[in-house]
């Protein structure tokens, strides 16, 4: 076991891990930040994307031990501090950019970095952006709205109601 | 003007909160203290005797609590099939026995041989590595039509042969059909197949289950889209235990689109292995194990005949399908290749004379059953391609062939079983028309060819058969369980209202949508009304959730109960009033006696059922109902879809650039999410003629094991769909007219999709009469090139 230290949602954390343990194990069974979801083990689906350091990270593709020293940000950290829906997720709920919810918060978080690297994406741009989360009920159709709108597009004239 | 609330409004989703902030419970987030894991060691061969499993180095290994082999299940039920059919000469269908953990033989790669509890789940896979196992390989039964032959080698030793039904449905003379066919002026004959998916909800299935010691209950959390349907399969059928001990729970469920709703060895294992460790037993799936475990969709091998008159008038069908239902039968696997699909072949088409023929196959491949849509994408393939296809080789137009085929007149007995009780397939078709420009689509392929593609449109119609029942019906059918749902509804003393269903959320919008109906019968505000689901210890025993059934069966069940609580308000009403019962009227809220400006509100009337001070002796105190509704016949929603292609000859490469979808729901509670249920569906059936295959190589093994290798749809694969879902012939035996919308774009889809490929590679030139799905590129280009 190895003691690993990180800043989640802007509070410090500690914790003793095995060297295997991935980053995504580390939140959901340590931190109990069931939030982060786990829907492969390639690497594939998106389900378990946060923050490290700003960036996208696939937290199942990397381990905790990675992660010591860093700033991570998880889905339970992404309202506003009156507790509220962000921009984003406001976008979702308003677009019926989810159903099951599984893998919302991987699309969440790729679409808070998708949006600070490219304030006003194009459909093409957050398509491309979006191909490494899979989403199983929406058809992508309300999830690509819903970031248009978060980016301040009128996506209502863009995509069909 | 669209409503802002009730029935009709695009009410945003409560249970959209906790999803974006991360305050879902799913079944992984539930931990239980003291908790093992179990690692479930699976064949990696598709077929094998057991000689020996040497199960005692495991068993030292560190952290591990127990090893249980096929064994430790012996005098336990197998899993069960929840629908026996009848062969086409009156023989049961062949029903092997599908052990927990194997049991003189493994039969697919993924079936699980032993189980290994621990502490933790690294120590339970490290400890899987040290059993050691001797299993002779046997040949693998793949090809159905192989399988099918004399001689065979068998799947299961103890069954005549590889077939567990030969089933016939609609016209049972054969000199009969024949005649119609040699008279017919023209005949059209298709084979295809419809491609083996995997499901692959984003949650993989997850099972956790406790023992209490004390008190000799248990709870299982699973990850169900029908948690009283588990509870009885289990405890009836495999584990032998009183149900009134058994609690399940289904929590959040990330997706289920069919595969949920089976009844799967994990789930029996986990309970019991909690009392016989005593500590609860955890079973987490990873994807990998979901490809080898979740019960997998469709694969079907058809032949259909498609005969006309000089006229163009469809006069007969026949078709020929061999079905693969995977090495066991999976809990409703041998009802979809029948009574799912086979009751579907008129389609939206008065055609007189239909002959279903269906060959069951057990093969050594992971069990399939139902996947969104379940028998009837299968049927509509099949139909609307040959359909397509007869149009081409007819020289005229597939939208005019259709139209003038549809079924006109409501209701219509099928050849094939059905009564369709209401559609409009002209009205739905006009709106396609409309919402699809089709009347600009020759000017879009002039563009695409002026860029060098191919385009190409396909037209699709489809009719689905929601809401399976009346359960008396499909009892004879031979369903062992019944198709009814229940609801309860309580309404508090302060006026709030908690909604007990038997139907299942698992990305649908229950929590939404079903208050909604009951807000706007009472005229009370939405918030007022909240859903209760998915623990057998909550609800009344009810259905769950599959079949787009929830709003048309156990919303019906809602608002039957509803009924029941209104009426008795009204009386406890008019006591307060001191007025005649038959004088009272609720409306937004408050009860008034007709013709006064007397009224009292909802809240004081619910008060007054928990306080009855001033109440009428002969009513009982509380307000609280449950009703059990039982439909009278299916539901039929249709819908006619459109899809364009580009394809780029060089590659084969093609591409979505416009989908329309144009459906008859019935009356829509929430078009938000009918519209997403749509999206959804779409989505799923471009994966399936664009991307989706479960492959299996010529061993058995499973190649398409991982999202590495199976490809799903990703957003850069699908454009923006239009939906229109204006035209609306309400459901004439439900109490909300409502029909089910989560299948459509599943079923709709792929027709569309393939015939809008055919029609850009016939635009260009080439004769080409199929290509399977999914339409990948090479395939495409081999299609051009050949």
């Amino acid at each position: 076991m190895t003691q690993v230290s990180m800043t989640v949602n802007g509070k410090s954390v500690s914790g003793d891990v095995e060297g295997r343990t991935l980053l995504s194990s580390f939140l959901r069974d340590h931190l109990s930040l069931t939030g982060t979801h786990v829907g492969c083990d390639t690497a594939q689906c998106g389900a378990c994307v946060v923050h490290v350091n700003g960036e996208a990270v696939k937290s199942c593709n990397m381990l905790a031990l990675e992660a010591d020293g860093a700033d991570v940000g998880t889905i339970e950290g992404q309202a506003n501090p009156d507790g509220s829906l962000n921009v984003i997720q406001q976008a979702f709920q308003d677009h019926h950019g989810l159903q099951c919810g599984f893998c919302t918060p991987g699309m969440v978080m790729s679409a808070a970095a998708l949006l600070k690297e490219n304030p006003r994406p194009t459909e093409a741009e957050i398509r491309k952006y979006l191909e490494g989360n899979l989403c199983r009920c929406t058809g992508y159709h309300n999830i690509v709205k819903a970031i248009m709108a978060a980016s301040g597009q009128d996506a209502g004239k863009i995509a069909a109601e | 003007m669209p409503k802002d609330s009730g029935i009709g409004a695009s009410s945003k989703r409560r249970e959209d909160v906790r999803f974006l902030t991360g305050a879902g419970n799913y079944t992984d987030d539930i931990n239980v203290h003291g908790q093992a894991y179990v690692h479930f060691l699976r064949s990696d061969i598709a077929h094998g005797r057991i000689k020996s499993i040497d199960t005692s180095a495991a068993e030292t290994m560190p952290g591990v609590v127990k090893v249980f082999t096929g064994k430790d299940f012996e005098g336990v039920g197998g899993m069960p099939c929840g629908w026996e059919v009848t062969d086409k000469h009156g023989a049961p269908m062949q029903e092997p026995p599908h052990p927990i953990l194997a049991q003189g033989k493994v039969r697919h790669v993924g079936d699980p041989i032993a189980a290994v509890v621990a502490d933790s789940l690294e120590q339970a896979r490290d400890a899987a590595e040290a059993i050691e196992l001797d299993i002779e390989e046997l040949p693998a039964v793949l090809d159905m039509k192989a399988a099918a032959q004399e001689g065979a080698t068998l799947v299961h030793d103890d069954l005549k042969n590889n077939i567990c039904y030969d089933w016939q449905l609609g016209e049972a003379d054969d000199a009969k059909v024949n005649e119609v066919f040699a008279n017919a002026a023209h005949v059209t004959t298709l084979d295809l197949v419809n491609n083996r998916l995997v499901a692959n909800p984003m949650e993989p299935r997850v099972a956790v289950a406790e023992y209490n010691r004390g008190t000799e209950d248990y709870t299982l959390y699973t990850t169900s889209q029908n948690p009283h349907v588990i509870r009885l399969l289990m405890c009836a059928f495999v584990l032998g235990l009183p149900e009134h001990k058994v609690r399940v729970v289904a929590p959040d469920v990330g997706g289920g689109f069919g595969t949920k709703i089976f009844h799967y060895a994990e789930e029996a294992f986990c309970t019991f292995a909690a009392k016989a460790c005593g500590r609860p037993v955890k079973w987490t799936a990873s994807r990998s194990e979901a490809f080898m475990s979740d019960a997998q969709g469709r694969d079907h091998v058809s032949t259909i005949e498609l005969a006309l008159d000089a006229d163009n008038n469809f006069i007969g069908l026949r078709t020929n399908t061999y079905a693969n239902l995977g090495a066991y039968l999976s809990t409703f696997s041998s009802s979809v290749p029948t009574w799912l699909h086979g009751t579907l072949m008129a389609g939206n088409y008065k055609t007189p004379v239909i002959q279903v023929n269906v060959k069951a196959m057990f093969t050594n491949t992971v069990p399939v059953d139902a996947y969104r849509g379940a028998g009837r994408p299968e049927a509509t393939f099949q139909l609307e391609r040959v359909v397509d296809k007869a149009a081409r080789e007819l020289g005229v137009d597939p939208i005019a062939l259709r139209r003038q085929n549809f079924i006109t007149q409501f209701p219509y007995d099928t050849p094939v079983a059905l009564t369709y009780d209401t559609g409009d397939y002209n009205g739905t078709m006009d709106k396609l028309e409309v919402a699809a420009d089709l009347a600009g689509f020759a000017a879009r392929r002039t563009e695409s060819e002026a860029k060098g593609k191919l385009r190409g449109l396909g037209i699709n119609c489809y009719i689905e058969a929601c809401g399976i029942a009346p359960s008396n019906i499909v009892g004879m059918l031979g369903a062992r369980a019944g198709l009814y749902d229940a609801a309860t509804v309580r309404v508090n003393a302060t006026g709030s209202i908690s909604v007990m269903v038997g139907a299942h959320s698992h990305g649908q919008g229950h929590e939404t949508a079903f208050p909604q109906v009951v807000a706007d019968m009472i005229g009370i505000d939405e918030s007022m009304v909240e859903i209760v689901h998915g623990d057998t210890s909550k609800i009344p025993f009810g259905m769950g959730t599959y079949g787009s059934r929830s709003l048309a069966v156990c919303g019906s069940a809602m608002v039957k109960a509803t009924e029941k609580v209104i009426e008795k308000a009204k009386k406890i009403a008019a006591h307060l009033l001191e007025a005649s019962e038959a004088d009272i009227e609720l409306k937004d809220g408050q009860f008034s006696v007709a013709g006064t400006d007397k009224s009292v509100a909802w809240g004081d009337v619910t008060l007054t059922a928990y306080v009855p001070h001033n109440y009428p002796l002969e009513v009982e105190p509380g307000l609280e109902e449950t009703a059990f509704y039982d439909p009278a016949n299916f539901t039929f929603p249709a819908g006619a879809y459109a899809c364009e292609v580009e394809v780029d000859p060089e590659t084969g490469q093609v591409t979505i650039e416009k989908f329309t979808a144009a459906d008859d729901f019935g009356n829509i509670i929430n078009p938000m999410i009918v519209d997403g249920q749509v999206h959804g569906g779409i989505g799923q059936g471009i994966g399936q003629a664009l991307l989706e295959n479960c492959a299996y190589d010529e061993n058995g093994q499973l190649l398409s094991a991982s999202f590495m290798d199976y490809a799903m749809p990703r957003a850069d694969d699908v454009p923006f769909y239009e939906v229109d879902h204006s035209s609306q012939t309400p459901c004439t035996h439900n109490p909300l007219g409502v029909k089910g919308c989560g299948e459509a774009g599943a079923i709709g889809s792929p027709p569309a999709v393939v015939n809008a490929v055919l029609d850009a590679l016939n635009s260009g030139g080439k004769s080409v009469d199929h290509i399977d799905m999914p339409v990948s590129p090479s395939r495409v280009w081999a299609a051009m090139n050949s």
